[in-house]
């Protein structure tokens, strides 16, 4: 039967690359061959293209060869009879409708106005998205990377009613899968249904309408190559590898909605070249024997009940996960979701209810603990009126053998995410500044106080029983009781501060390995120190001693530091063990502080670029967040692209904020003293850390010292704001 | 009356036209021809004067035969007499292929310098690829430079004296690394066929233990030597196969036009005669002559190359060159080396039909010689053409067999590398996969000539719909290949109506018929680099020996055939011949053929004359196979968690 979809991907698939043609034609009539053309925000071009075939399409005339390629990868339509293989022609075919596609959907953004937000979320007047940028694949991508989103489902078209679309994103975004939307049937979307029934959409939720055509099924393939990219350590170009890393890593599949045109065949035969199988909701043809995808290549006429599960299936895609026991849904999809004022039941926050409240982890003794006990002192929320102002103290003791008070920050700052993931549940802030939302849709579904505890206790058990035994809640709205746990934790708080700070790479013996990225990086290896956190920035010292203790044969292991070779470029003996054993015998060494000489590898994660800059003697620094030109000449997407992948790169390394403030940041090259220019935003938010590190080291305004955008996008004119402000970089030893 | 006879629907009226105008063909001849009883089990030894010997092979066992039996005039047992014959039908096999190999290299060596119109470097992905298995850097050279460069490495395979043969690197690691623990890989393919000549001449080799470690090591020298020379640089010269439809039987043969059939084995000669029927001159000038065009047809391995390369019509197989000019639509056949029987010019007196030979290797009475050289061999094709042309007017009575089936050929190892996955996804696994989880049991090589000893065509026929009903996929060369598209069982549609279930939905998903035509009689080499390419994508064993596979030649008659089998039995596997085995008469030898070399190799011998079960003796094999990979039950589906998809590699 696989000789029908042969046929009719191969039909649309001519017909896609017609339309790119024509298309294209008349672009290059209204803008001359010479018009650049971009996705915007993204070092990796149009990226299907990019990644499969290493071309770089930058303007109109670009793309005239690569449609060149198109036609000469696409086969004859299948002959009734005595017809030659059809197999490698049909995914050729589908490859090629890929890149006519990729075409179409970069045309798009020439026109005006762009039909695409360009956001994370859709606004008030569009719910297209479009592609996503390097920011948003980055941020989502470490999600694929450390398997919190075990892989996408690409939905085409529209479900039969509105009902079932939501049923169908629920059931989902309860498995923690990203949902790419693309195509319609007869005008209908998955995505307007969703909104229809105000499900929202966008990053936050997983749920992310591409676009109404079903073109924009590459923008969920273009980011699976950009992953392997920028996480795989793949060239442009391999793509072979890229593909393999696609079947092997990202754990992404196809289900089609509704009646399967040409065009859709042509599509789905280009994600099944990525090992992405497709389930379907009509009776198409099935095309079961496998080889290319893991299992099958497309299974058809599955009932929407049955379609998650049978995906799942056919793609080989486990999901571990903990059972909560509440009344609403609860799925890591769900941590982004947002309530909206008008749709709060009731919220607890000190800025805005001048109630108090915290949230506080803390180790007992075990024979003080009943294990799994919830307690409510104080009124539940069945008892709290619409939009009253209350105290909230949510109180976690744990006990363990293995435990020590040096967790307890850990696994409080899970609380985070642990409350979001509960569909109606907003959280953010921690200790005492921390916000919490409650839906009117949670209420109703009779959601109370205690289910807090329920999934504290659920998540808590589930990832951390190797340190914590037992473990008990006490969720406080009685403001008479809530004063003395509030002492005890705002004296817990002060005293974690102090302790933090006595934590230097002098003071241990050991320091630990991440080697979490190694899936998707493999010759990369992060080494934590107390002064030098993981460069993804969600990794500190104290983090990975934890993560040793819970798990000892995981991704962080402890390393004897060793003699040290060089205090200065933070260099050790050990540390180069275990540098040369993790890269896979490719580095020999690796210095902590230095960016010149041997710095650490990245893997693609980092939250923030340093790189130098000749002229000025000295580095700028540039975060994620920032997306505009910086004055070494490579935006962060261009600088990421260069030195991920496990490499060490003199003059660039990654790391994360945290460790701008570091005593030991770049002290090889002359510490904070170097950083000439940092984005706005970014100085802003470091703004207290530069200031207090400056003075430590005896200049008062280093903050004002440092350019930023607003003074200068190049290096000359860092150059000229750095001779105004007298910055000390300009008097330090020759970086180079 | 001939149902006996053959199974061929064209070449059945063919032979009672024969038998009516009392024509004597191959089938009259071997009916009446009583072939020697002691020759017949290899235990005639003729290598020297003081013989011939021919050795009563009476005594039930071993022993009886080796210590106690009659012996040759020089002592030579049973078993070394067997031996020495079996080793010199390995000898001239090799002989043959390697011959080939070498006409290709020197012509492609020339053709890259320039020095021959008409060829030319058409593939040089393929140029390049070999150059890098060669140790050559294929970058930024010139390609008729770099072709130079690979053909005069690969010529040094000929006359090397030490050393390893270049392609035995092609085979597994731990195939290689048993070899050279072994002692059999070829140093130079001219030197294991003079050893084995010198081993077999009188008083030298007398242990079959010995002889056959000998012949093993020149059989390599044949598939990894001269037959993977011959196909890797024709394949560059006259482009890789790609699938392409074509048409079988002597119903090819067209009455309104001038029929060329070519004949034979080496494709320099005929890609020169396609070429020139193509030549507009040559056509206008056969309109002149009263025919519609020029009508090229192949024969025998001619056939298959240029069947594999261009789609040109297969007008029979071995047994089918003398009804070809039995149709007296005929005007030329030309032939070259091997396979080329000495009945055509007799035959073709009776019809005005010319026997031309080209070969300088090659002549025989009574036919029109026109010699080619590679330097002017275009122009030897052109008034090759023309004669035939020139002979149309001549014709008498025609009588062409409205018999013509269609076939899809064209399945190189690069074909069925992209058929599985595209430009992008191009590899073995999807056949790996399949094996794995059972829809496809194993592969199965069914190769070789015919035997007019033996129902034509039947043998081939039988065996291949009973493999491909238990699920096995069957890959073809040579006649075999030709017989089972005479069948209709190299279409895609063959699948739904022969093939097992698992295999039918396999082809259907990839498009393909059940049985793969992968060439000429050199082209077995494709069979080996598929074999390598299945070991390499992994989870099926490391080594050939671990594959599900087997080999068979049911209609054997050539030498070639006998170093083929050879050289499979020295990778690993089982090999099954039909119609008679010469060794059968030495017991030991015999036994150690068929059981005792497994032990060495993992390869050995069968002997099987019914094709239902020799089917089976090589299903059993698969079936033990996949026992020993653990791969005979159904696989669990697995769920990959993330811990379980860090093991995948990319």
């Amino acid at each position: 039967m696989s000789k029908i979809i042969a046929s009719a991907a191969i039909k649309g698939a001519h017909k896609i690359a017609n339309l790119a043609d024509q298309n294209l034609n008349q672009a290059i009539q209204k803008f001359g061959n010479n018009q650049k053309i971009e996705f915007p925000n993204t070092a990796y071009y149009l990226p299907i293209i990019y990644s499969m075939l290493g071309i770089k399409v930058e303007k109109l005339s670009d793309m005239v060869t690569i449609l060149d390629k198109v036609r000469n990868l696409l086969p004859e339509v299948p002959s009734p009879t005595l017809h030659v293989p059809y197999l490698g022609h049909v995914l050729d075919a589908g490859m090629a409708t890929l890149f006519a596609e990729e075409i179409i959907e970069a045309l798009k953004y020439l026109e005006n106005p762009i039909p695409y937000t360009m956001t994370i979320s859709p606004t008030s007047e569009n719910i297209w998205l479009g592609a996503a940028d390097d920011k948003i694949m980055r941020e989502r991508g470490i999600e694929f990377v450390d398997g919190s989103a075990p892989g996408f489902a690409a939905c085409v078209g529209a479900c039969p009613d509105n009902k079932t679309a939501v049923k169908l994103a629920r059931e989902l975004q309860e498995k923690n899968l990203y949902i790419f939307l693309a195509g319609n049937n007869n005008g209908k979307s998955m995505s307007e249904q969703l909104k229809e029934e105000g499900v929202q959409l966008g990053w936050e939720t997983r749920l992310i309408p591409f676009s109404k055509d079903i073109y924009g099924a590459i923008f969920a393939l273009g980011f699976a190559s950009r992953a392997a990219l920028a996480f795989g350590g793949v060239e442009p170009g391999d793509f072979k590898r890229n593909l393999i890393y696609n079947k092997h890593r990202i754990f992404a599949f196809v289900l089609a909605l509704g009646e399967v045109s040409d065009e859709w065949y042509a599509t789905a035969a280009g994600a099944i070249n990525y090992g992405f199988p497709v389930i379907s909701y009509t009776d198409i043809p099935q095309i079961l024997p496998t080889g290319v995808c893991l299992y099958e290549h497309v299974v058809s006429n599955i009932p929407f009940d049955n379609m998650v599960e049978k995906a799942l299936e056919v793609r080989g895609l486990k999901i571990v996960k903990t059972h909560v026991d509440i009344p609403v849904a609860y799925a890591s999809a769900f941590e982004g979701e947002r309530i909206r004022k008008e749709d709060t039941y009731i919220e607890f926050n000190y800025t805005r209810t001048k109630e108090l409240t915290f949230e506080f982890v803390t180790s007992k003794k075990i024979e003080e603990i009943e294990d799994g006990k919830i307690e409510v002192l104080g009124k539940d929320l069945d008892e709290l009126s619409e939009m009253s102002k209350n105290s909230l103290g949510i109180v976690v003791e744990v006990a363990g053998a293995r435990m020590q008070s040096d967790f307890e920050p850990i696994l409080e700052r899970q609380i985070h995410s642990f409350l979001n993931e509960a569909q109606g549940v907003f959280h953010m802030g921690q200790r005492n500044i921390n916000w919490i939302r409650i839906s009117k849709t949670a209420k109703d579904k009779g959601f109370l106080l205690s289910h807090i505890g329920t999934i504290l206790l659920a998540r808590i058990m589930g990832e951390y029983s190797s340190i914590v035994d037992k473990a008990q809640v006490k969720i406080i709205t009685d403001k008479n009781i809530i004063e003395k746990y509030y002492k005890t934790a705002m004296d817990t708080y002060h005293h974690r501060d102090d302790r933090l700070k006595g934590l230097t790479d002098e003071a241990v013996d050991t320091f630990y390995t991440c080697t979490l990225c190694q899936s998707f990086a493999p010759d990369h290896i992060c080494i934590v120190t107390p002064e030098r956190s993981g460069l993804c920035g969600a990794y500190n010292w104290l983090d990975g001693k934890a993560a040793y203790e819970i798990n000892p044969h995981g991704p962080n292991q402890p390393i004897p530091k060793g003699d040290i070779a060089d205090p200065i470029l933070g260099q050790w003996k050990g540390v180069n063990d275990a540098v040369y054993k993790g890269s896979h015998q490719k580095l020999e060494r690796m210095n902590a502080y230095s960016i010149m000489e041997d710095p650490m590898t990245s893997c693609g994660c980092f939250e923030c670029i340093s790189a130098i800059l000749p002229m000025a003697n000295g580095i700028m620094i540039v975060d994620r967040d920032h997306l505009e030109m910086t004055p070494c000449g490579m935006k962060f997407s261009t600088l990421a692209g260069s030195i991920g992948g496990g490499q060490q790169v003199p003059g660039f390394v990654g790391h994360s904020k945290y460790y701008i403030g570091s005593k030991k940041f770049m002290l090889a090259e002359g510490g904070i003293f170097r950083v000439v220019w940092m984005p706005k935003k970014l100085k802003d938010d470091m703004k207290d850390i530069l200031i207090a590190r400056g003075k430590e080291d005896g200049i008062e305004n280093l903050y004002e010292m440092i350019a930023d955008e607003t003074v200068a996008t190049d290096e000359e004119a860092v150059m000229t704001y750095l001779e105004k402000t007298g910055h000390p970089a300009l008097t330090m030893d020759p970086l180079m | 009356m001939s149902e006996n006879i053959s199974i061929c629907p064209a070449s059945l009226p063919m032979l009672d036209k024969a038998k009516n105008e009392g024509i004597e063909t191959v089938f009259d001849r071997s009916k009446e021809m009583k072939t020697c009883p002691f020759g017949s089990v290899g235990t005639c030894c003729r290598n020297c004067a003081m013989g011939p010997c021919r050795v009563n092979v009476k005594g039930e066992t071993e022993e009886e035969q080796e210590y106690g039996g009659k012996v040759g005039v020089c002592g030579a047992t049973v078993g070394t007499i067997a031996a020495r014959n079996f080793a010199r039908m390995i000898a001239a096999g090799t002989a043959a292929h390697s011959d080939h190999g070498r006409e290709v290299v020197q012509t492609f060596i020339l053709a890259a310098k320039g020095e021959t119109p008409g060829y030319e470097i058409k593939d040089e992905v393929k140029l390049k690829a070999v150059a890098k298995e060669l140790g050559i850097d294929p970058q930024n050279k010139d390609k008729n430079k770099l072709a130079v460069e690979v053909g005069e490495k690969l010529l040094t395979d000929f006359g090397r004296q030490e050393g390893e043969l270049t392609f035995i690197k092609r085979a597994p690691k731990k195939r290689q690394e048993l070899w050279k623990k072994l002692g059999i890989i070829p140093r130079g393919i001219d030197r294991e066929v003079v050893e084995i000549m010198h081993r077999t001449s009188i008083g030298v080799d007398q242990d079959y233990r010995s002889i056959l470690h000998q012949g093993n090591r020149c059989s390599l020298a044949d598939g990894y030597g001269g037959s993977m020379i011959a196909t890797a640089l024709q394949d560059i010269m006259f482009g890789t196969p790609i699938p392409l439809r074509s048409k079988v039987n002597l119903g090819v043969l067209k009455e309104d036009q001038v029929n060329i059939i070519v004949h034979g084995h080496e494709p320099l000669l005929s890609e020169m005669i396609v070429l020139a029927s193509k030549d507009p001159d040559l056509l206008d000038f056969a309109g002149k002559n009263g025919a519609a065009g020029i009508n090229i047809s192949g024969i025998c391995c001619t056939a298959n190359e240029i069947l594999m390369r261009h789609g040109i019509p297969v007008a029979g197989n071995f047994l089918q060159q003398e009804l070809a000019i039995i149709t007296g639509a005929v005007e030329a056949m030309i032939v070259d080396v091997q396979c080329v029987m000495q009945g055509l010019p007799r035959i073709a007196k009776c019809f005005h039909t010319e026997i031309i030979t080209t070969s300088e290797k090659a002549k025989m009475p009574g036919t029109i010689h026109f010699e080619f050289h590679a330097h002017n061999a275009l122009k030897i094709a052109k008034d090759i053409v023309k004669r035939a042309i020139n002979n149309f007017s001549k014709r008498g009575k025609v009588n062409i067999p409205d018999e013509s089936i269609d076939l899809i050929a064209g399945f190189s190892h690069e074909t069925i590398n992209y058929m599985l996955g595209g430009s992008f996804r191009a590899s073995y696994r999807p056949l790996n996969d399949n094996i794995i989880n059972g829809r496809i049991r194993g592969v199965v090589g069914v190769v070789g000539c015919n035997n007019p000893k033996t129902t034509h065509d039947f043998s081939h026929v039988t065996l291949v719909k009973e493999l491909i009903k238990n699920d096995v996929l069957v890959v073809q060369t040579g006649c075999a290949a030709i017989a089972c598209a005479k069948a209709g069982l190299l279409t895609p549609e063959a699948a739904k109506k022969y093939a097992g279930p698992g295999l039918a939905e396999v082809c259907e998903t990839v498009g393909i018929p059940p049985v793969l035509h992968l060439g000429s009689c050199v082209d077995n080499s494709r069979i080996l680099e598929a074999c390598s390419a299945m070991v390499a994508e992994g989870g099926l064993g490391d080594d050939y020996s671990d594959l599900p596979v087997a080999g068979a030649a049911p209609e054997w008659m050539s030498e070639k055939a006998i170093a083929i089998g050879q050289y499979f039995v020295a990778s690993g596997a089982l090999v099954v011949f039909g119609v008679t085995f010469p060794a059968t008469g030495s017991k030991g030898f015999s036994k150690y053929l068929f059981d005792e070399h497994e032990k060495i190799t993992g390869g050995k011998w069968a002997f099987e004359t019914d094709s239902i079960k020799m089917a089976h003796l090589m299903i059993d094999h698969i079936n033990k196979k996949r026992v020993a990979l653990g791969i005979d039950k159904k696989p669990q589906r697995v769920l990959y968690d993330m811990e379980l998809r860090r093991e995948l590699k990319f």
